[in-house]
């Protein structure tokens, strides 16, 4: 049995204090008036220079003209002011949420074709998913208070704007408030019974005289697969392409898969790595690492292929309402946009590919640690242009809000890998797992 | 090549793997091993130096990317630039976009084809090459062990036949 280490613990409830601590001054320095927040703004530009002033203004314009909501500049500017503390609890709750429900999947996936090489993971990933509980609560609450009109990050939210808008006029069967709710709620749901369901499972197997457990667990596994399939691909639609309601791309769900399982991996392997390294998972080899480096080179680089799926063919068809999206995005987050593509492709592609460094710990932890980073900056890349646009800055709440969540997620994971023990012991290819070599 | 050699038999890739390793353990030079199939494992076990061909696969990645480049920058930007789909070809940075599935696609075809062109040629193998498998045998049911002899044929024999070999054959090559 795991014991959660007094250090560890500590740790993360520090990170859970400072992050608050950086989430409260972000709303609390976030302006509540449209004077306030054009003084904030104007002072930015005098701190930076003129240029990053004017370039600011010439962009409200722009984004203003496109618009039809009918709201000056200055309201524009409060709301994107506004949202900010908010987008970046929301990117960072939901970065945390994503690496639990990617592991959830990976745990299926590996149920439903009965793998061989990986039982011996299995606790370490149900310890991970764990944290869809509490994660998908928090999601919840904060869907309620946007639906409650506290923050601005989904615009189609407000009754006022959607009247205005033919488009979402036209969407408005599909994107309102209950609906949206409704569909989380399943969701959320879904996932937490799969979750709860399969560990029961799992832990009851250890005590089983037959192999009843190992078999239920099987078909929900492969029953949630399908589920999850759907219902992943409209979780991306509805929790984060409508932030941008005018916009869509047909493979946004796949885009969100991708980035969610690959950082899902690279969560497992680095706290198995962490795990064996203070002596417990003794029968976890080289090769169990070897294979979980394998699977977050090669989930880099599927991120990769969609995300330029994507951008290409934007890119190439050049109509307006699609490439806005990424017109904003290179304009105004050129850093982030074209930095993550380093830190999630070229970065992991190169100090993976070679065979022997999937096997050197200390290098998977390392690219782990980049491509977290990586797609912490595809989260915040996928939402923030959309709700806080050119005023965003990588500062205190952002760095708060993941700070938190990273406490609580370490927090969470930790004490539930302590409830049980960290081998299974009687699943039938135990064996095979211990004697895995590549 | 040695003088004399034993082609040994196995018909089992299990018992054929232990025998391998009981051989080494007991300090003979396994010349060769024939297979009709792949068996996992049996170069570690015979003790062959690792492959470095992934090593020539990277580097004729990285030549494909660089033809491509270099490629594409003369057909499409300096030689008969082209307007499609409204965007005309000024600078190879502007277009990249269009550019990456031939990027990627010529680093595979070069890494892939000149990969294998150099798996032929480390192995000494080209069209109409005569088969160098001692035994028409090797290509269907049989596995051949061969081993030199070197004043030790009775001991070899007696610990081949004791690893599961099922035929013995004594080659004496002249030349």
């Amino acid at each position: 049995m795991y014991t959660f280490s007094n250090r560890l613990k500590i740790g993360s409830i520090i990170l859970m204090a400072l992050g608050l601590l950086g989430m409260g001054v972000g709303f609390i320095s976030a302006p509540s008036t449209v004077e306030e927040a054009q003084s904030m703004v104007a002072s930015h530009g005098d701190d930076h220079g003129g240029d990053a002033h004017s370039e600011v203004a010439s962009h409200t314009d722009s984004a203003h003209a496109g618009d039809d909501h009918g709201t000056d500049h200055g309201e524009h500017l409060l709301h994107q002011l506004q949202n900010r503390p908010w987008s970046a609890l929301y990117v960072a709750a939901f970065f945390f949420f994503m690496i639990a429900l990617g592991v959830l999947a990976f745990y299926a996936i590996q149920r439903a074709a009965q793998a061989g090489w990986s039982p011996m993971l299995f606790r370490v990933m149900e310890g991970i998913t764990a944290y869809i509980v509490p994660g998908g609560i928090i999601l919840f609450v904060f869907f309620i208070l946007s639906v409650m009109h506290f923050n601005h990050i989904f615009p189609w939210m407000d009754a006022e704007v959607v009247a205005n808008d033919e488009l979402l006029l036209g969407k408005k069967g599909y994107l309102n408030v209950s609906f949206f709710l409704i569909r989380a709620a399943i969701f959320l749901g879904g996932w937490i019974l799969y979750r709860e369901v399969s560990r029961r499972l799992s832990i009851a197997q250890d005590n089983a005289d037959d192999y009843s457990n190992f078999k239920k667990n099987f078909r929900w596994s492969a029953g949630f697969l399908v589920f999850y399939l759907v219902t992943e691909s409209i979780m991306s639609w509805d929790w984060i392409m409508s932030v941008d309601p005018h916009w869509f791309s047909t493979l946004f769900g796949w885009y969100v898969f991708a980035s969610m399982i690959v950082s899902g991996i690279t969560v497992i392997s680095m706290i198995a790595i962490y795990l064996k390294s203070k002596g417990y998972l003794p029968d976890v080899n080289d090769s169990h690492i070897h294979d979980l480096a394998k699977y977050m080179f090669g989930f880099s680089i599927f991120w990769t292929y969609l995300w330029f799926g994507q951008f290409m063919l934007i890119w190439y068809a050049n109509i307006p309402e699609e490439v806005t999206y990424f017109v904003t995005r290179i304009e105004d987050f050129k850093l982030p946009f074209f930095g993550m593509l380093a830190l999630n492709f070229i970065f992991p592609v190169l100090v993976l590919m070679n065979s022997d460094y999937k096997r050197v710990n200390w290098f998977v932890i390392m690219t782990g640690l980049v491509i977290l980073v990586g797609h912490y900056l595809d989260v915040f890349n996928m939402i923030t242009p959309a709700t806080v646009g050119d005023q965003w800055y990588i500062g205190l709440p952002e760095i708060g809000a993941f700070l938190f969540f990273a406490g609580l997620f370490i927090f969470w994971v930790f004490r539930a890998l302590t409830k049980a023990p960290l081998q299974p012991t009687r699943n039938p290819f135990i064996e095979e797992s211990r004697q895995f070599h590549y | 090549m040695a003088a004399t050699v034993i082609h040994a038999y196995y018909n089992d890739d299990d018992v054929l793997m232990h025998a391998v390793k009981r051989i080494k353990e007991a300090k003979h030079h396994i010349e060769e091993v024939y297979c009709p199939f792949p068996v996992h494992g049996l170069d570690k076990a015979m003790g062959l130096a690792p492959t470095r061909i992934a090593i020539t696969s990277f580097m004729y990645g990285v030549l494909g990317l660089v033809v491509s480049i270099v490629m594409m920058n003369y057909i499409m930007i300096q030689d008969w630039p082209m307007d499609i789909g409204g965007k005309p070809s000024f600078t190879y940075i502007e277009n990249m976009p269009a550019f990456v599935p031939i990027m990627f696609e010529m680093t595979v075809f070069f890494a892939a084809h000149l990969m294998v062109i150099t798996f032929y040629l480390r192995s000494k193998l080209w069209p109409f090459k005569e088969a160098e498998n001692p035994d028409i045998r090797t290509t269907d049911d049989h596995f051949v062990m061969e081993i030199e002899v070197h004043d030790n044929e009775a001991e070899l024999k007696e610990l081949l036949l004791d690893t599961g070999a099922v035929e013995l054959n004594i080659i004496k090559t002249s030349h």
